[in-house]
């Protein structure tokens, strides 16, 4: 299968990769790692009059120290996310979850950023960045917007990116002291999405649970928090029981798909065991 | 039409190609390079498998004008004159293959594999082909195959780093 015809623009730097996009209109689409978007270009799901190619966009690729986050460059790949020591100090969570992301191969084209603006609500990252609170940050010829992740998915394969924006990468913020993270995918095979994933964060303080954070993969077009579950638990003790009992609210508000990996109503089932899994294991629950 | 200049299999190529071309097709109909298949074409399969500046892809997802300026390793590429690959030598000893389609995906992966850990374990290997897959389900002697392959390149690792 071959992709219908397309210009094709590669720029060098971020002012000449927002140039070419604002120049190219509505029509035109952002080429990252390609993994999501040129399969669907190969089956005509998908065809942009044009692609913009960063990949020698050299200054979007990269993690930095931003004091008390860290930014994430948007056309860093999966393998190299997985691979950094800052990552790994302050946001384990993004670490353990992209490990899961497809297969080592698509992991070595495939971006942070080029998953998120996909905005796959079956793909992984975006409930951890909910779950982590991290802020989106998009360049266009009208300047720079910060977007919270919790604005940043629309819908279905929608973000809150305007055509003439380019995401030039995203602020995690760090997970100081006392905090522990899980992410708790349930797929049939390997490299398969994720039927429901929980990303969790939760903070102990004195042998309870001072605050926790919730995010659900795949229980609706887009990734959503489980806040009756957070409330449930906050100030109350770290004990699989507790978080058992919290986590029946896990699929209140929201829209599960229905499709052959399972019904709306067996993915309520899993968000519900998932969650107090997630949980148990990011507070270290005996 | 833009121009690529690609390293494959040792060789560099200067060629125009249409932005759609994918690397796959570049690979088989422009260079002949035809002892990497096409599988699944929708990026599960790994029957594509080559190495881009050393790193496994699905070469179904990646355009030709991605690979200008890189270096690209095809199954072909593998043997120095005339002699196999030590995985490529594996699989044969092994018997790791019932039809053959998967394999120089599965060998190509494999490589890669090893290059991020000389000695892993049947699970270890499981889940680094995990991008990988047999319709034969022969896993069994593909994972015998990399785990063969694995001791004998760590006696010998100055030819793996030759390939």
């Amino acid at each position: 299968m071959i992709p219908a015809q397309f210009g094709y623009v590669r720029p060098e730097s971020v002012d000449e990769a927002v140039a070419s996009l604002a120049e190219a209109g509505e029509d035109a689409k952002v080429l990252a790692g390609g993994q999501s978007l040129l399969p669907l270009m190969r089956l005509r799901l998908a065809y942009p009059e044009a692609l913009i190619d960063l990949d020698r966009v050299a200054e979007l690729r990269g993690v930095r120290d931003d004091g008390d986050a860290l930014f994430i460059g948007a056309m860093t790949t999966h393998h190299d996310v997985v691979r950094d020591p800052l990552v790994h100090a302050h946001a384990p969570l993004l670490a353990q979850a992209t490990a899961t992301v497809a297969d080592p191969a698509v992991r070595h084209r495939g971006t942070f950023g080029g998953s998120l603006v996909h905005a796959d609500p079956a793909g992984d990252l975006p409930a951890v960045t909910l779950a982590l609170d991290a802020v989106f940050v998009a360049r266009s010829p009208r300047g720079i917007r910060e977007i919270p992740a919790a604005d940043f998915f629309v819908d279905l394969l929608t973000s809150a990116l305007e055509p003439d924006e380019l995401l030039t990468g995203v602020r995690v913020p760090k997970l100081g002291e006392g905090w522990g993270c899980h992410y708790e995918k349930f797929h049939r095979t390997a490299q398969a999405w994720a039927i429901v994933g929980v990303a969790c964060a939760v903070r102990r303080s004195n042998g309870t649970v001072a605050e926790a954070r919730i995010a659900l993969t795949n229980m609706a077009s887009r990734p959503v928090r489980a806040h009756a579950v957070e409330t449930a638990v906050a100030g109350g003790p770290v004990s699989l029981d507790a978080f058992r009992s919290a986590a029946g609210a896990a699929a209140e508000g929201t829209d599960p798909p229905a499709d052959l990996h399972g019904s709306a109503e067996y993915r309520r089932h899993l968000a519900r065991v998932l969650t107090a899994r997630a949980l148990a294991t990011a507070a270290g629950a005996p | 039409m833009p121009r690529v200049k690609v390293e494959v299999d040792g060789v560099t190529y200067e060629d125009d190609v249409e932005p759609r071309l994918l690397l796959i097709h570049y690979l088989r109909d422009r260079l002949g390079k035809v002892g990497t298949p096409i599988g699944c074409d929708t990026t599960n399969c790994g029957a594509c498998t080559v190495l881009l500046d050393g790193m496994s892809v699905k070469s179904c997802s990646v355009l030709a004008v991605q690979a200008d300026g890189h270096q690209v390793v095809t199954v072909e590429g593998l043997g120095i004159g005339g002699e196999l690959h030590p995985m490529q030598r594996a699989f044969h000893q092994e018997h790791a293959l019932q039809c053959g389609f998967c394999t120089p995906g599965m060998i190509m992966a494999s490589i890669d594999l090893l290059r991020d850990n000389a000695d892993p374990t049947d699970e270890e290997v499981r889940e680094g082909l995990e991008g990988n897959l047999c319709r034969c389900t022969g896993y069994q002697n593909i994972v015998r195959a990399v785990r063969a392959a694995a001791e004998e390149m760590r006696q010998a690792p100055e030819r793996e780093a030759a390939s």
